[in-house]
């Protein structure tokens, strides 16, 4: 057999893999340490997709009108349906303001007020005085808040002399023969060959995986590869049931108009010019939380008053702001509009349509970013493994995001966990490196995609890994989309087990080692197919509607029986549950109440 | 439809050679882009590698030579393009497989003009304070999306890779100069005053008029080696 694996000899104190926002902030903070640390990125640091993020990062700095943390925290924890821990949402509404100036610090070219401060928009489910008026929270770099901050980020990176793997894709965790995480396996993009790394500490950083669904915003890399490394390696997953559908994605297509784009005043329209969301949120309207705009866009639609010959569709109108602020304020939109759409956004409304943005859920995690799991009724700590950013589920977002609270939680997070990580490498031990690896599931996965050629069986000879995948994309989309009910998430679940076992049966064209991108889609899509299945799982078991998951069958919240985070393990599907923190750190808990906007 | 592409594996193939693709209409619609259209060409033949991640232009990862111009294929749209479709890896780095090139001496040489904000550092209770007119003074170079479209259509480059930074790198030096909160103005126009760093660069503007995302790097180099004058004098 030829795996091209390389020899056992590289050895870290840390490996973050991903080098996206969370990754490269907790990076910097590392570099800073003289720990021997690596960072590992399937794609050049800067491709990451944190790049794509537009509308800002939310922080209580007051810059436009008065405001605080608590305020802040109150609109996250409201905006989660409850479901998000207040002792991490205190911590990360707290931190907030000094993070983003830490940012400035680092560079980050914030758009400027006429006072020199830092430039902050309002953005939807923020609010003054815990529920009363209309916040301003949301801090931006134009509509390229995110370009920005990664961008920033590299460079400080680069001068802080982090050590960067770029296209080496993390296949999966490996543990000792104890069961203890030791390392990781990594392919070398550019050459082919499998690298063996062994480390302290690993620090999940690998982003979100919107690529389950068919229309979505984000890049084709966010592929979950982090969840599908935590689930083989017999960790679950919380809260997979929550996907954020953003509002405003190109019709048909799924680019992000930013909700900047509303921020700076844009109404969403329907066929008969109405701009309806007085209706669904008569106080706050197009500025009402994602979950709530984007089930009433679908109802308009279903109800008949979509706009365009196939009322498939609804409009976000500019056309009434004044063609400097769409230039200034949000130049990035009116690009991807002009080169998407075809029109400009001053002159023509812009058609939009619900498009998967956002996994709430993720890896759980505590407050200091590592990884927990529950055995034997235990809630425990997993030794030497972290996760931050959208991969992680701390739980800051519970049951729907607001917007600019997800850069938030990167660099909150990332911070955190980095500092963390190096408190606990004070007492590393030297043996770490001794014990002898589990490597019989790593070189099994390795086999089958390096061996499986296609077949000359014509049934499955046709089949080809990009099929599987779009079809995979398909059953999400129709069965477990904006709304759910039983039944037809449950026709779901023989749909993934022929998805399933097509891809056992696959085989690949491109045998070759040097960029095989064929190859690298395989591995992508067996986590996305264990995505798939944590999703379904998850969904079907929650029989209430909150945030984001809004169940047909069953419309409204049941805080009696669902106040509770879910986690799935994928070995036999089985699911298992955790509480909601509602004791924040220092101030009163939040009571769950009623939601309206 | 018909797509001649550049074709090289380094493992199977002793030199490049150009393979024809075709795409009957039905598998085209008019507002698709080039990178869809790769995509569907990949099914045909899954060897076929490029890169991409974003699909909207703001990654930088898929700049290839398409018709003889530099550009990202995820935001050309076919229509635009004259037939047959010409498709060929960045000039001027090393090809690793078919329209992936390898960028190393491009970040490189980004990361020789020390990108990096040089600041004092306040308190974390204040922000630096910057004009919206001292921050317009970015827009134009902090979008740079490090394609490298316009350095590898830069002849200078070309004849001088390893000593011509070539305009993206200078671009981004030249967003760290005009940055009202740096203050190492000095030290880095006395690193880039230098005949090959800055000085090959022959104002042929073909950087500028590569760019996918509409900036001008041509008009920072001028403007550097301006700054660089007024500095002697
Ligand atoms: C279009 C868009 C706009 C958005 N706008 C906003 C906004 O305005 N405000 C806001 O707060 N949030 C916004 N978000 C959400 C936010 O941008 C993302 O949640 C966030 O950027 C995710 O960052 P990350 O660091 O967790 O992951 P990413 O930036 O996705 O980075 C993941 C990293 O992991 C690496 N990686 C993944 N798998 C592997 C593997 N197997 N091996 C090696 N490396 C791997 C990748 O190479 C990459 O470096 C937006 C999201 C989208 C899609
Ligand atoms: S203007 Fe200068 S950098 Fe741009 S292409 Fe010409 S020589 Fe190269
Ligand atoms: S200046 Fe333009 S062409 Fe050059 S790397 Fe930046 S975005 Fe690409
Ligand atoms: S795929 Fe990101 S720029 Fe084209």
């Amino acid at each position: 057999m030829n795996t091209n694996l390389q020899t056992d000899d590289f050895h870290f104190d840390a490996i973050i893999i991903g080098a996206g926002g969370a990754g490269l902030r907790a990076a910097l903070e590392l570099a800073e340490s003289k720990h021997q640390v690596a960072v590992i990125s399937k794609v050049f640091p800067t491709r990451s997709h944190t790049v794509a993020a537009q509308g800002g990062i939310n922080a209580a700095l007051g810059n436009v009108s008065a405001d605080n943390w608590h305020w802040h925290m109150f609109d996250t924890i409201k905006g989660s349906d409850y479901l998000g821990d207040q002792d991490a949402i205190e911590f990360m509404c707290r931190e907030a303001s000094e993070i983003v100036r830490e940012l400035e610090h680092f560079g980050v070219p914030f758009s400027r007020l006429d006072s020199g401060k830092i430039y902050q928009r309002p953005f939807g489910g923020q609010s003054q005085e815990f529920g009363q008026s209309q916040a301003t929270r949301t801090c931006a770099a134009a509509d390229r808040t995110g370009h920005a901050i990664l961008h920033t980020l590299y460079q400080q990176n680069l001068k802080a002399g982090t050590s960067i793997f770029s296209e080496h894709y993390a296949l999966d965790l490996i543990k000792d023969q104890d069961g203890q995480i030791a390392g990781l396996m990594c392919l070398d993009i550019q050459t082919g060959e499998y690298r063996l790394m062994r480390a302290h500490h690993i620090l999940i950083a690998t982003g979100g995986a919107g690529q389950v669904y068919r229309t979505n915003t984000n890049a084709t890399i966010n592929t979950g590869d982090g969840l599908g490394m935590a689930l083989r390696a017999g960790l679950p997953l919380m809260d997979m049931e929550f996907w954020q559908f953003h509002p405003t994605g190109i019709a048909g297509k799924g680019m992000l108009m930013s909700e900047g784009a509303r921020g700076e005043g844009g109404l969403l329209r329907n066929a008969d010019g109405e701009a309806f969301m007085e209706r669904y949120a008569p106080k706050v309207k197009d500025l009402a939380s994602r979950d709530v705009v984007a089930r009433a866009i679908s109802i308009e639609i279903r109800q008949g008053r979509g706009c365009g010959p196939n009322k498939d569709y609804i409009e976000l109108d500019l056309t009434h702001l004044d063609a400097d602020i769409i230039k200034k304020r949000l130049p990035g939109i009116r690009d991807l509009c002009l080169t998407f759409v075809g029109k400009d956004p001053i002159e023509h409304p812009i058609p939009i349509h619900p498009t998967c943005h956002y996994m709430m859920g993720g890896i759980p995690t505590n407050l200091h970013g590592q990884v927990i799991t529950k055995q034997n009724g235990q809630i425990n700590v997993v030794p030497g493994l972290y996760a931050i950013g959208e991969a992680a589920c701390v739980s800051v977002h519970g049951a729907n995001r607001l917007g600019g609270n997800s850069l938030l939680d990167l660099i909150v997070f990332g911070r955190e966990a980095a500092r963390h990580l190096n408190q606990s490498l004070k007492t590393k031990s030297p043996e770490r490196f001794d014990p002898a690896l589990d490597l019989a599931p790593v070189e099994q996965r390795i086999q089958k995609w390096q061996n499986s050629e296609t077949s000359n069986n014509s049934a499955t000879s046709t089949d080809s890994i990009r099929q599987i995948k779009q079809d995979l994309q398909q059953v999400m989309e129709q069965h477990c989309g904006v709304f759910r009910d039983r039944a037809t998430m449950q026709q779901a679940l023989p749909k993934l087990d022929a998805l399933s076992q097509r891809l056992s049966q696959v085989g690949l064209q491109d045998r070759s080692n040097v960029f095989n991108t064929e190859r690298l889609q395989a591995f992508e899509l067996d986590n996305l197919l264990a995505i798939g299945y944590a999703t379904l799982h998850s969904a079907l078991a929650r029989e209430e509607s909150r945030g984001a998951h809004s169940r047909v069958d069953f419309p409204e919240r049941d805080d009696q029986a669902w106040l509770k985070h879910s986690l799935y393990f994928a070995g036999s599907h089985q699911l298992d549950y955790k509480p909601v923190q509602l004791k924040p750190l220092s101030v009163e808990s939040f009571e769950p109440k009623a939601r309206v906007y | 439809m018909k797509f001649i592409i550049y074709r090289f594996n380094p493992e199977t193939d002793a030199a490049p050679y150009t393979q024809t693709f075709e795409l009957n209409s039905a598998e085209f619609t008019d507002d698709m882009m080039l990178l869809e259209a790769l995509q569907k060409l990949k099914e045909q033949d899954p060897t076929l590698t490029f890169r991409s991640s974003c699909r909207e232009g703001v990654c930088g990862s898929d700049g290839m030579n398409v018709n003889g111009k530099n550009r990202l294929s995820c935001i050309t749209r076919l229509s635009e393009l004259s037939q047959p479709i010409t498709i060929r890896p960045l000039p001027g780095l090393p090809v690793i497989r078919d329209l992936v090139i390898d960028m190393d001496t491009f970040y490189q040489h980004y990361q020789a003009v020390e990108p990096t904000l040089e600041a004092p550092i306040k308190d974390l209770d204040h922000e630096h304070l910057q004009s919206p007119a001292e921050r317009d003074q970015l827009d134009g170079s902090y979008e740079c999306i490090l394609c490298g479209c316009c350095t590898t259509s830069c002849p200078s480059f070309w004849w001088n890779p390893d000593k011509f930074l070539g305009p993206a790198a200078l671009l981004a030096a030249s967003r760290f100069l005009k940055d009202s909160r740096d203050q190492n103005t000095e030290l880095r126009l006395e690193s880039l005053d230098d005949a090959y760093k800055t000085f090959r660069c022959r104002n042929i503007q073909n950087c500028t008029s590569s760019c996918p995302k509409g900036l001008d790097p041509s008009k920072a180099i001028a403007e550097i080696k301006h700054m660089m004058l007024k500095k002697s004098l």
